[in-house]
Parts: structure tokens; C-alpha cells; sequence
């Protein structure tokens, strides 16, 4: 689960308002805000990769606000999917088992269990330039998969797919969150998608002007 | 019904726009061709062998070859951390640090030169920390038995100075290009800053350490003046090819000295295909 309470961050000469939630194990949040309203600017803050101006951030009941990105035990996919451009496709499912130094009989048998559950077994030697938007997306939600996190955090993870691949992605989501249990935090500002997956919607005020 | 015409001035205005690009593009081309066939149509063969043949001019290309890559290695050992943190990092002082960097691009090579003599030679700036009077080129002579001015440490330190400048700028440009964001994503995943760095953004660095490396040599190749100050030109110590060009000059050797200048042009030329060679290797 992650619970955030009264969470506020700087952005560039705003403040974003405070914002609170608590998303419990196996359910699937939908953030929803207008453009500019700091949808990405929280979800780095509760990855630890954005400094927060005050508020606490909750992972299985242990706070964390002010932990490093990588000891939070958070899956981090965003919008523009940052896939590593000089390892395989393997490999990036592998990574985050690899830093844990996880046996390699133990990661390997991981990685095909990732790849079987999001049909990526046929590209496992491939590089990551070649992918399709629906392959590279896939690779990117392994990846975020492959450590167990606690919660899931996705940047619009459905934005750049045409309409087929939106609907197979849309269902899969739902599957992988129903499947494994994780908390997924889904940030989106289409309300066709938040209707369809969201146990949860959490929306976000209009941006204030910062008094300072 | 609208009825459509076919522009015939904006052909014309087509053909001058290439025509203008392409004089003023080739006449840069032109002229470094020029400079090379003036070179080559002044020296004969025989006396192109005939000046390698010199002992002294063998031992300054040995010279030439071994401090240029040292200086180049230096270079980018140090450009690298340098251009990744001005690139990734805003702190206190950041423009500072960029400006600082700069500075032995615009400065004259002789002031360069001229500077290191003063800091090794003239009591050290912060000479109180070490003692009255701290001399950076005596305690290194005599204490460390490593003498750098007018030896060979000198050449290699002069040509650093200078290349590493243009290594860095190479090396900020390379990381500014690269997705900050994978680096984000691999501290999520269990990395901690150090192992974002050495997993993810240096891996894509490599072709930019490649022409960092390549722009470093080339520049430690062509240095002169700060080598002729700090290191001096002595035959068979510190003499390099540049200095060699120099001495031979002095001496009315027109012919040693363009011959010298051809073996510089061609020791770039292989070295610039090589690297190129190496870094298309690593894109493909």
C-alpha cells in the first residue's frame, strides 16, 4: 500500500496545492488532472526523485519521505517510457534483479516469467530502438514489475498507443494489477481510461500561485 | 475553378540559394585543400624520407605519439565527471566552474605557457599551507624526484591544460543529449547515484568519449606555444613535432620542416579515420 499526506512540492515558481490519498494493496488508483497541473512533478515526488516542500509519503506502513529513490521499493514507468537504450531487452528486465545481485537461476526464471506474462518471450534478445510503442510499453511495465514493488506508479502509460493497442494495454494493466496484487497509482488525464480502470480517482486542484 | 501556375523565378531562386550555400561552404574546403597541395608540391619524396630519417625527428614523433595520447586519456578521464556533473547538476557556483573551463580556450597559447611557468616556479599561491616560500617545481625535483618544467611531464601537462578544455565542452554537450530520465528510472529500480551513472549514462557515452578523445589528441597534436614555454624545445627531450616544425625553421630547414608538417597531417588524418572508425564500430 502508499499512503501520501499533505503532500506539497515546488514546481519551477509554483506550489502545487496539498494533496492526499491512500491506495491499499491490489487497488488501482487514477490521478486526473488538467495539463500543467503537476501530475508528473507528484509522482517523481513520491518516487524520492523530486524534493517535496512538506508532507509524508507511506509504503507498507513504513514512512519513507525522506528514503532514497531506491530503497522506497517503488515501480517507476514514465510517460516517456526511459528505456535503457544500450542493453537488450532481456537485460532490462533483468536490471533491477541484477543491482539486487538475485541469483542468476532465480533472475532468469523471473525475466521468463515477466516476459511470458506480457508476450515478450520472441524479443528478449532484441535492443530496445527497434520496439513498437505497445513492445517498448510492455518492456517498460517488466521492468517496473520484475523487483516486486509495493506500488506501481505509471506517467500516462497509455497516451502515445493507437486505439487497438490503448484497448489490449488498458486490459492488460488491469490483468497485471489483479494478477499480482500491487497498488497501481495511474496518472492520466483521459476520463474514458480513468472510467474503465480506476477503483479509485483521485483529482488534482487547479495550480496556485506560489506567495513567495 | 482556380487555375495553377508553375513558378519559374522560384527555380532560379532555388538554383542561387545552392549557389550562394555552396560558394561560401567551398571555399573553406578549398582552401585547406590548397594549404595541402602548396605542401606537398613544395617537398619531393627523398627529401620527406630523407627528414624522417633524422634521429631527432624520429625521437620527437616517438614523443609526440606517446604524450598526445596521454594527454587525450588524461583529458577524458578528467572531462568526463566534469561534463556530467555541469550537465545533470545546478549548484552555487555552476556558472562559474563553466566559465573557468573556458578559459584556456580563449587564452594565448604563450599566456598559458607562460602561466604554468609562473605556478611551478614562483612560490606557490597557497604557499603558507606548505611553508614559507613552498616552490612547486623544486619539491617535486627534489623531493619527489620528479621533475616536471623542461621535461617531458611538461609537454604532457601543457597539451592537457589546453585539450582537456575542449574534452569537457565535448563531454557536457554528450551528456546533455543524453535522457536524464533513464538515470531517474535506474535509481528506482535499486541504483544509487554512482551506479545510475556507471550502468546507464556512461554506456551511452562512449561515441562522445570517442570524439572527446579524438578532439583532445588533435588539439594536444597542433599545441605549440605553451609546450615551447614550459617545456622547452630541446632535441631528443622535449622536442615534439610541432616544436620540431619551430627548430627547423629557425635553422632556414624549409624542406625538414614542411616535411615534418605533411607527417603531422597524415598522423592526424589516420588518427581522425581510426577513432571515426571506432565510434561508427559502436553505433552500429
Amino acid at each position: 500500500m502508499i499512503e501520501v499526506q499533505d503532500l506539497t512540492v515546488r514546481q519551477g515558481t509554483f506550489t502545487l496545492p496539498k494533496i492526499s490519498f491512500r491506495i491499499e494493496r491490489g487497488q488501482y488508483a487514477v490521478l486526473m488532472g488538467k495539463s500543467g497541473t503537476g501530475k508528473t512533478t507528484i509522482l517523481e515526488a513520491i518516487c524520492g526523485l523530486r524534493k517535496i516542500s512538506s508532507g509524508k509519503v507511506w509504503i507498507e506502513d513504513v514512512e519513507v519521505t525522506n528514503w532514497s529513490p531506491a530503497d522506497r521499493n517503488i515501480g517507476y514507468m514514465p510517460q516517456d517510457l526511459a528505456l535503457f537504450p544500450t542493453l537488450s531487452v532481456k537485460e532490462n528486465l533483468a536490471f533491477a534483479l541484477d543491482i539486487r545481485r538475485v541469483p542468476a537461476k532465480k533472475r532468469d526464471e523471473k525475466v521468463a516469467f515477466l516476459a511470458n506474462m506480457l508476450g515478450l518471450e520472441h524479443l528478449l534478445k532484441r535492443r530496445v530502438q527497434g520496439l513498437s510503442g505497445g513492445e517498448a510499453q510492455r518492456v517498460a511495465l517488466g521492468r517496473a514489475l520484475s523487483f516486486d514493488p509495493s506500488v506501481l506508479l505509471l506517467d500516462e502509460p497509455l497516451s502515445a498507443l493507437d486505439a487497438i493497442t490503448h484497448t489490449t494495454s488498458q486490459k492488460l494493466l488491469k490483468d497485471l494489477n489483479r494478477q499480482t496484487g500491487v497498488a497501481v497509482l495511474h496518472v492520466t488525464h483521459n476520463q474514458a481510461e480513468a472510467d474503465a480502470l480506476a477503483d479509485i480517482c483521485i483529482r488534482l486542484p487547479e495550480v496556485i500561485q506560489s506567495e513567495l | 475553378m482556380k487555375t495553377l501556375r508553375q513558378s519559374h523565378t522560384r527555380k532560379w531562386r532555388d538554383g542561387i540559394f545552392f549557389l550562394v550555400m555552396g560558394g561560401l561552404s567551398s571555399s573553406f574546403i578549398v582552401l585547406i585543400i590548397l594549404l595541402l597541395i602548396a605542401d606537398i608540391t613544395f617537398t619531393s619524396f627523398t627529401e620527406f624520407r630523407n627528414a624522417l630519417a633524422k634521429p631527432e625527428i624520429q625521437a620527437a614523433f616517438k614523443l609526440t605519439m606517446a604524450s598526445c595520447t596521454v594527454a587525450a586519456i588524461m583529458s577524458v578521464w578528467v572531462a568526463t565527471p566534469l561534463g556530467y556533473i555541469l550537465s545533470r547538476y545546478r549548484f552555487i557556483g555552476h556558472r562559474l566552474i563553466d566559465t573557468i573551463v573556458d578559459i584556456p580556450i580563449v587564452l594565448p597559447p604563450l599566456v598559458l605557457g607562460l602561466s604554468l611557468l609562473i605556478l611551478f616556479h614562483q612560490p606557490f599561491p597557497f604557499s603558507k599551507w606548505f611553508g614559507e616560500g613552498f616552490i612547486l617545481d623544486e619539491f617535486l625535483r627534489q623531493t619527489l624526484r620528479f621533475p616536471v618544467s623542461f621535461s617531458w611531464p611538461a609537454v604532457i601537462l601543457a597539451q592537457f591544460t589546453v585539450s582537456c578544455a575542449f574534452a569537457v565542452r565535448t563531454m557536457r554537450v554528450t551528456f546533455d543529449q543524453i535522457n536524464p530520465r533513464a538515470e531517474d528510472v535506474a535509481r528506482t529500480l535499486g541504483c544509487s547515484r554512482a551506479g545510475a551513472f556507471l550502468r546507464i549514462a556512461l554506456p551511452q557515452a562512449m561515441r562522445g568519449m570517442i570524439t572527446a578523445g579524438t578532439i583532445a589528441w588533435a588539439r594536444a597534436l597542433g599545441e605549440f606555444g605553451p609546450i615551447l614555454v614550459f617545456a622547452g624545445s630541446t632535441r631528443f627531450r622535449t622536442e615534439v613535432l610541432s616544436t620540431t616544425v619551430f627548430l627547423e625553421l629557425s635553422v632556414g630547414q624549409l624542406d625538414a620542416a614542411v616535411a615534418v608538417s605533411l607527417l603531422m597531417v597524415a598522423m592526424a588524418v589516420v588518427v581522425l579515420v581510426v577513432l571515426r572508425a571506432i565510434g561508427a564500430g559502436l553505433n552500429g
